[in-house]
């Protein structure tokens, strides 16, 4: 089923909880909804599921205005970061009480909770209550609940936030791999943006109810549109320097105070002449090399795989992740390469990309 | 453990002791007394039975009610008065809590209001209501004026349970399939269920122990009293106090109360504690 959302407000009073969403889902897409808390998202998705009513806007379902069906008639299934489980029943009870509300004959539920017990490998569970249930357990039911009803859209509010990181990243496999063999459109909601990136096809970007980009992960990480989505998206995050971009004897270099770099012209050509700019560069794109720009090593932080290094260019700081074989101290001079290549700019006035917009 | 440790663990019970004294003294009298031609102190000065007549014959001679006639009368109003309130603070309790309507606020503040309203105030305003209406001297009317004194109490109680019930999980039945009623009574009931076990108790002991207001709108011990009436007309201007007699019937009246109570205790507390148990 595809959904689309035109111009859909929310507001309580004088408090907007979504601000215009504009958005199309495709039939079978899994879509994930990533912002910091408060930016409308679970808002949002409730409207999706019929809980809130829309200020503005519609929602459809294909061609179907939806805005009045009550949640019961919508056909979806929803899975909660609490989970949501009724207390008093047992798990098969949770997992069938959709199908009880549907009136279903007995047998054939029993077999179809099974079925989705099985699949969720939680079979030998159904007779205890949610309370002698793991949290993982428990989320396995929630998801079981979910599904029974053969949903033709599936929503999710932070799901895995309440999990161990180990669980989390199971559980996020598992969804993934269940939301293709089943081929339901879903809609996913985290703050996590590594479970968007990973999961989604496509990742709606919001904050303070604002869509502020909708586009698949690589195309989010590698052409972000605003200065938001770049500093959002990716861990650790993009770092960002105030420059002016001016054209010298043919080349475009982007200056500051003990900063110099040359940029490549398709990139440089849309920041120069602009005055102050803000450069944002990803981590993994400095390196440290022979020739570059100069900086003293502030701190160390060893992740394991990677260094993450904090390095001063004058008043300015920049993270770099760096080889940890190479031994880099505290208070060090390094001179660092940078993968200009990579580079974004933005309007520091409108916080828009100079490279991405249209 | 050394004396001293031992002490020190000691102390509380010693306090503990001591407070509940006075109260242990006092039903151990009450317990002899009605067993006894009567007391001296702690003393009785013979054991008898016929303090317990009154549950043979009534004591107020022919024309008045007997025992058991005003232990129904009690029943009645104590378990309508249970039913009601429980059934009506859940309803609207629920709403209070879940739905957004207008005037909400302001029946809230006005429930608190009447809640912290002293009766006493109210009662001759009552008496003419009930005459006007003809259910003066009536168990309908007595039952009625407690259960609308228990009821904001009751609405306040059932409030907080419900206000500690996830929404999410209110929205998941929602999505599930459930209408608003359903979800009310198959999923946030049964979640809290200390509450209104809890809310039962209390409106069942405050309607069997209840004297106020039987009292006030009954004719002294006629058809219609309820037990603590029946006990009041004990005591007389005229004649010596029977108190043999008193003790029994208080203690008579008692007795329900005091089995129901070491039943529900647990759920009593489950009150103070803080609410609904286990629901996310």
């Amino acid at each position: 089923m595809k959904v689309k959302l035109e111009n859909l407000s929310k507001r309580w009073g004088k408090v907007v909880g979504a601000d215009c969403i504009n958005l199309d889902i495709g039939d079978g897409e899994f879509v994930a909804f990533l912002g910091p808390s408060g930016c409308g998202k679970t808002t949002t998705l409730l409207m999706v599921a019929g809980i809130y009513k829309p200020t503005e806007g519609y929602i459809r379902f294909d061609d179907r205005v939806v805005n009045y069906l009550a949640p019961k008639d919508r056909n979806i299934g929803m899975v909660f970061q609490s989970y949501a489980l009724y207390p008093h029943m047992t798990a098969f009870q949770n997992i069938s009480y959709p199908l009880k509300l549907q009136k279903t004959p007995k047998e054939e539920m029993k077999k179809r909770a099974q079925k989705v017990a099985d699949m969720m490998d939680i079979g030998h569970l159904m007779d205890r209550k949610p309370a002698q249930l793991s949290g993982g357990q428990q989320q396995r039911v929630a998801l079981g609940r979910a599904l029974i009803k053969e949903p033709q859209l599936l929503l999710f509010d932070e799901p895995l936030s309440n999990l161990d990181a180990r669980l989390r990243l199971t559980m996020r496999a598992e969804i993934k791999r269940l939301q293709v063999d089943l081929g339901v459109t879903s809609v996913y909601v985290t703050h996590d943006q590594v479970e968007a990136m990973t999961m989604a096809d496509r990742v709606a970007v919001m904050k303070e109810g604002k869509l502020q980009a909708y586009s698949p992960p690589d195309e989010l990480y590698d052409q972000p549109r605003t200065l938001f989505v770049a500093g959002f998206v990716g861990s650790p995050p993009m770092n960002f320097l105030d420059v002016e971009v001016v054209r010298e004897n043919g080349d475009y270099h982007a200056r500051r105070k003990g900063f110099d770099a040359v940029v490549p012209s398709d990139r440089g050509e849309k920041a120069a002449g602009k005055g102050n700019v803000i450069l944002g560069i990803r981590p993994e794109n400095i390196t440290i090399a022979n020739v570059g720009v100069s900086g003293e090593i502030y701190v160390v932080e060893p992740l394991g795989r990677d260094d993450l290094i904090t390095v001063h260019i004058g008043e300015a700081s920049v993270h770099v992740l760096s080889d940890p074989t190479l031994g880099l101290r505290m208070g060090q001079t390094v001179t660092l390469g940078f993968n200009t290549h990579k580079v974004q700019f933005f309007d520091p006035q409108t916080e828009k990309s100079l490279l991405w917009m249209d | 453990m050394t004396l001293k440790q031992k002490i020190g663990a000691a102390i509380p019970y010693v306090i503990l002791v001591i407070t509940v004294l006075p109260i242990v003294v006092g039903y151990f009298w009450l317990v002899l007394s009605s067993f006894s031609v009567s007391t001296e102190g702690l003393r009785s000065t013979g054991f008898t039975l016929s303090n317990w007549s009154f549950l043979r014959e009534p004591p107020f001679g022919r024309g008045y009610p007997s025992i058991w006639r005003v232990t129904f009368n009690t029943f009645v109003v104590a378990i309508s008065m249970t039913l009601t309130v429980v059934i009506v603070s859940s309803l609207a309790g629920y709403a209070l809590s879940r739905l957004n309507f207008p005037g909400r606020k302001s029946f809230l503040s006005l429930t608190l209001l009447l809640h912290a309203f002293p009766s006493v105030t109210l009662l001759i305003g009552i008496y003419f209501v009930l005459r006007a209406l003809g259910l003066y001297n009536t168990l309908l009317g007595v039952g009625m004026v407690m259960i609308g004194f228990e009821l904001p109490f009751g609405i306040w109680l059932m409030k907080g349970f419900f206000d500690n019930v996830s929404w999410d999980m209110e929205r998941a039945a929602l999505i599930d399939g459930a209408s608003r009623f359903r979800v009310w009574g198959e999923i946030i009931l049964p979640t809290v269920k200390p509450g209104l076990a809890a809310l039962a108790i209390f409106a069942f002991i405050s309607g069997w122990n209840a004297w106020l207001i039987p009292r006030t709108f009954t004719i002294g011990a006629g058809q219609q009293a309820t037990l603590s009436v029946f006990l009041n007309n004990f005591r007389s201007d005229t004649v010596a106090v029977q108190w043999g007699t008193v003790t029994a019937v208080g203690l008579f009246q008692l007795v329900p109360v005091a089995i129901f109570f070491i039943f529900t205790q647990d759920l009593l507390l489950s009150i103070y504690a803080g609410g609904a148990k286990g629901g996310t």
